[in-house]
């Protein structure tokens, strides 16, 4: 990527935003009929697309049965045309698997799973376009899909990353600036009650640098949050008012 | 072949929905005041009742809950479901009822062949599936419901039972509005089960007396003439397209869709444009009757 200006001399980036903007989030609930819940997410140009179903009976793998709380299933997926080069992406390889865990670990803590003994919760996530933070588009599109489908949830997840690059941090990194080759954060976290549900660098950064990045970070998982909130609640209003109308 | 395309089209707001009165997100602090009980969809986090669902904020005196707009169905005692049995065991068979664990039906729950009423014994348990096996749809009764929220059902009425030929349609279970009776005979020619769980069986009329001798448990397996099967198709159309346009479904409702869709094909009434106008027709018939 060498001779590639990741921040002109103007302070813009490549696609033209300034270091702490986010891109543009599109996203639509109740996608499926058949699904519990499901919901679709544009950032930018990474799309994805996440669906519920449960909490049910666990039907497969009964040793899995907790009796105490519900079993949270999830299974990430990339499209065959996600990336620039076409591939057909098995589901087993390495990094899903590694993003299914992730996934599970994350929503294992939000949601309130001790209501629903024995049963199971899966979450399907798939990404159509990948243009970086595919691990964000994610954990976005599933929360609204949860929401979708009544489960109950301590509160959102909202996830976003910020990089390090020449010298100051950018939030929301697009898969060039991923590719640069410079550290980056990923965070998912309760923005209401602001902990941290998961943290990841990729690699090195300076200490000093570190609070500077989680900051930005931070604020842009509350700016993601604005904007899924005001989905979900445009959503529901419309969809309670057409249910009391009749 | 004719092929019908539509092109996309922008979802037209309703007219700006007045914002119910109390709506609520994941996370959001519903009150600080610990006078309150916690309902369904709250939790408490250090003093602070929050929700734990999207929906609209219930008080009941002094209980809060927060109704989400759907979810798996939550069995109340009394309710009539209709379900499909997807395991047989040791005297019980177990059905999927769209409930987030399977519900059970004890063989000791149901009727005999025949309405005997006695014993069972371990020839009836041998017998069992002979009279429901995996696969087979029932309509039941909600008996009771066990402490990890599993139902437990019944069939101890000739209106219940293994149903024969028809169609299930399913839909969101809040939105079937609870009425004293959810089995209808509809005067178009077709009875309609609306399971409080969102199955939804639709069947051709039959008369009671045939059931009676029966028991509940024989199939009549003559074929149904096609006018019959198309009233049936017809109101599976109708039944979904008020479900996609999130009207309730109770006799009256599903009877205005019916009449609204005459003047369409059946087949047509799958074109999401069709199906609009339909739902809007019946609505506006609802609301006028209502007002």
């Amino acid at each position: 990527m060498a001779g590639l200006e990741i921040i002109s001399d103007q302070g813009y980036r490549i696609d033209g935003r300034r270091s702490s903007e986010l891109r543009k989030v599109c996203a639509r609930m109740g996608v499926f009929t058949q699904a519990d819940g499901s919901a679709y997410i544009e950032q930018g140009n990474t799309k994805a697309l996440a669906t519920v179903y449960g909490p049910h009976e666990v039907r497969k793998g009964r040793g899995k049965i907790q009796h105490d709380r519900a079993v949270v299933n999830c299974q990430f997926s990339m499209a065959t045309f996600s990336t620039g080069e076409r591939k057909s992406r098995p589901k087993g390889d390495r990094r899903s698997q590694e993003m299914s865990m992730h996934l599970r670990q994350t929503f294992e803590a939000v949601i309130v799973t001790e209501l629903f003994p024995r049963s199971q919760i899966d979450i399907y996530v798939q990404i159509l376009q990948a243009d970086g933070g595919n691990y964000c588009a994610c954990v976005n599109a599933a929360t609204l899909a949860v929401i979708d489908a009544g489960i109950p949830m301590k509160d959102y997840v909202c996830a976003c990353t910020a990089g390090f690059i020449q010298d100051s941090p950018l939030l929301d990194i697009s898969y060039v600036e991923e590719s640069a080759g410079a550290p980056f954060l990923t965070v998912a976290m309760m923005p209401k009650s602001e902990q941290i549900v998961l943290l990841e660098m990729n690699s090195r950064l300076h200490a000093d640098n570190m609070e500077k990045v989680l900051d930005l970070a931070t604020q842009g998982c509350k700016d993601v949050f604005a904007v899924l909130d005001r989905h979900v609640r445009d959503h529901v209003s419309e969809s309670h008012a057409l249910m009391t109308a009749s | 072949m004719a092929v019908h395309i539509t092109l996309p089209e922008s979802r037209k707001k309703s007219a700006a929905p007045d914002a119910p009165k109390h709506l609520v997100t994941p996370g959001d602090v519903i009150t600080t005041d610990t006078g309150y009980m916690r309902g369904h969809g709250t939790y408490m986090d250090d003093d602070k009742l929050k929700a734990s669902l999207a929906g609209v904020v219930e008080r009941v005196n002094k209980l809060i809950c927060v109704q989400p707009l759907k979810t798996r169905y939550n069995g109340e005692i009394g309710d009539v479901v209709v379900g499909r049995v997807t395991e047989v065991g040791q005297r019980r068979w177990r059905v999927d009822v769209n409930s987030r664990l399977d519900a059970v039906l004890m063989l000791s729950a149901v009727n005999l062949p025949g309405g005997e009423l006695r014993r069972r014994s371990a020839e009836d348990e041998l017998m069992m599936r002979e009279y429901l096996v995996e696969g087979d749809l029932i309509s039941a009764e909600v008996q009771a419901i066990f402490h990890d929220g599993a139902l437990s059902l019944h069939t101890r009425s000739l209106k219940y039972g293994k149903l024969a030929q028809g169609l299930m349609v399913q839909v969101s279970p809040s939105l079937v509005k609870r009425r004293k009776t959810h089995f209808h005979n509809l005067p178009c020619g077709a009875s309609v089960i609306l399971g409080n769980n969102g199955y939804v069986w639709i069947c051709p009329t039959v008369d009671d007396e045939k059931v009676e001798s029966s028991g509940g448990y024989e199939q009549d397996l003559e074929p149904v003439p096609s006018t019959d099967r198309e009233v049936i198709a017809r109101l599976r159309n109708c039944i979904l397209s008020l479900a996609t346009h999130k009207l309730m479904l109770y006799d009256t409702s599903v009877l205005y869709a019916y009449e609204a869709s005459r003047q369409y094909q059946v087949k047509d009434l799958l074109q999401p444009d069709i199906a609009e106008k339909v739902a809007d027709d019946t609505r506006q018939r609802l609301q006028m009757e209502s007002g």
